[in-house]
């Protein structure tokens, strides 16, 4: 379904950021990455899209080899794969409804695109995933009317609305509070579970990570030092992965989820 | 703390002092040097005052029945400055592309949309003007090329500024969706950029009032060709009606242009 092997990614400053992760992922479940700031999270997820360039190294998508893509190949690889961000990346100045549909940008042409007429089905679609996140009746608002939540969710569905093979995600909840960011979690769980794609989502707050994960990996300093499930993170795997630290309170006890 | 050290504090070392006195007196012997060279004629400076009172005895009263010749004038010269910016704003788009540093397709581009920029922007619309006259003949064509000319640099330097600074992660957003770079551009750089865009050309299309209204001194159209016909043949109180005109076409004109950019923040 998705894979990654071997890849590097080098920056001309001559940093390492990658140094040979791989990766497979094959069923739709939710991958978080932790790792400490710097340790290469952002950039290999933007290698995945090829909004990096990774150094070496291959992703394949379904059976389509991505870091050889170029030009139009490129671009319709990218549209088979959702991307959700920190800062959220809306058009601060454009619609909310605008901003669902950049979303299709991939799938209509230069005249569609400039001037706003998107296809009856996007537009639906729009209206029926506004709905779904619980932003009803914002379609016509600007985005920067909208609080964090708000913005996060229009991302959310910005990237479903593109028909994503998978789902990347990075840091989608560290501008936002604790209450609203487990209801993001929760919602990125819950779509990619109702669309049955995997994410990725790089993740700092463990608890957080832990709690909506499937699988779990740790990336320190470009290398990948743990994959596995979520019972499994201990805490001799955070201090692998972050260094050495008291975790006895971070942890997540398993069995608490049971009740 | 018993013993108090008496600490002489002083705002500048000697060094300091020395480098501030031997700048002033360098800045008093400029003054000094330009007064006598540029060779002035007193009994011009004591007569001033008298030949302005005579001046604006002769001006006034302003000749109120000479608004009919400049009413066609005046409009003349709103166009001129309307039509310049409009095709100010439509040539500066490309070369604020070409000239901002993360839209331009190749560093070569940068350096030919610069020499545009500082070309356009080094010329003063009256040599502009005088240049154009050459080409299409006196009257409002010229005058049209001329603030056209004049206005691309400015327009083309403050998009591509403004181009630069904008948020990259919209664009990475667009990028990420599968767009190509058209696409990009349409959306995740050109609502960024859309404020400043409008807001400069009407800063543009007010400073373009206040020079068509000139450029018609070299024959370049607008009411400045009725103002040098008329002080030619010293009729002066046409000349003062003309200079009310112009002064109630550039208010309006500034409060036009400021009430719109107001509405855009």
């Amino acid at each position: 379904m998705f894979s990654v092997k071997n890849l590097v990614k080098k920056y001309p400053t001559g940093q390492m950021a990658l140094k040979g992760c791989s990766v497979d992922i094959d069923k739709a479940q939710i991958v978080s990455i932790f790792g400490p700031s710097g340790a290469g999270k952002s950039t290999f997820i933007r290698c995945i899209n090829r909004l990096v360039e990774p150094t070496s190294g291959e992703v394949y998508l379904d059976d389509v080899e991505i870091t050889s893509l170029k030009g139009r190949e490129l671009h319709k690889a990218r549209r088979q794969m959702g991307m959700i961000f920190q800062e959220y990346n809306l058009i601060e100045r454009l619609t909310v409804m605008e901003n669902v549909l950049s979303g299709r940008l991939g799938y209509v042409s230069f005249l569609q695109a400039m001037f706003r007429r998107f296809p009856k089905e996007s537009i639906d679609e729009a209206f029926y995933l506004l709905e779904r996140v619980g932003l009803a009746g914002y379609h016509n608002q600007r985005a920067d009317a909208l609080s964090g939540g708000q913005r996060q969710r229009v991302g959310i569905i910005r990237a479903l609305i593109q028909h994503p093979k998978i789902l990347l995600v990075d840091e989608p909840t560290s501008g936002l509070d604790p209450k609203t960011a487990m209801i993001i979690m929760q919602l990125i769980k819950d779509l990619a579970k109702e669309k049955d794609i995997p994410a990725i989502v790089n993740i700092h707050d463990v608890a957080l990570g832990q709690r909506y994960a499937d699988r779990i990996i740790g990336l320190t300093e470009g290398k990948i030092v743990f994959d596995g499930p979520p019972a499994e993170v201990s805490e001799e795997t955070l201090t692998m992965i972050y260094g050495e630290e008291d975790w006895s309170k971070t942890i997540r006890k398993v069995e608490d989820e049971e009740e | 703390m018993t013993a108090l050290k008496t600490t002489v504090w002083k705002r500048f070392s000697k060094k300091q002092s020395l480098e501030r006195y031997s700048i002033e007196f360098v800045i008093v012997l400029v003054f000094v040097w330009a007064t006598k060279s540029v060779d002035i004629y007193w009994p011009f400076i004591t007569d001033a005052p008298h030949q302005a009172a005579d001046l604006l005895n002769r001006m006034t009263p302003p000749d109120f029945a000479f608004i009919g010749t400049i009413i066609p004038s005046l409009i003349e010269t709103i166009n001129i400055a309307t039509l310049s910016t409009i095709f100010a704003l439509i040539l500066s788009f490309p070369i604020a592309i070409l000239n901002a540093r993360n839209t331009t397709p190749h560093p070569i581009f940068l350096v030919v949309a610069r020499v545009i920029v500082v070309t356009s922007r080094s010329v003063n619309e009256l040599v502009w003007g005088l240049i154009f006259v050459v080409f299409f003949g006196p009257g409002a064509i010229a005058g049209i090329a001329a603030l056209t000319m004049r206005s691309l640099g400015f327009m083309s330097k403050l998009v591509s500024e403004s181009i630069e600074e904008i948020d990259p992660g919209q664009v990475e957003a667009i990028r990420a969706t599968g767009a190509n770079g058209i696409k990009v551009f349409l959306y995740g750089v050109l609502p960024q950029v859309m404020p400043t865009i409008m807001g400069t050309t009407i800063f543009r299309w007010d400073i373009n009032i206040r020079q068509s209204s000139v450029i018609g001194l070299v024959g370049a159209g607008g009411i400045g060709i009725l103002l040098t016909s008329a002080m030619n043949m010293f009729r002066w109180r046409n000349v003062s009606m003309i200079l009310i005109s112009i002064f109630v076409v550039v208010l309006a004109g500034e409060y036009v242009s400021a009430a719109v950019r107001k509405k855009l923040t």
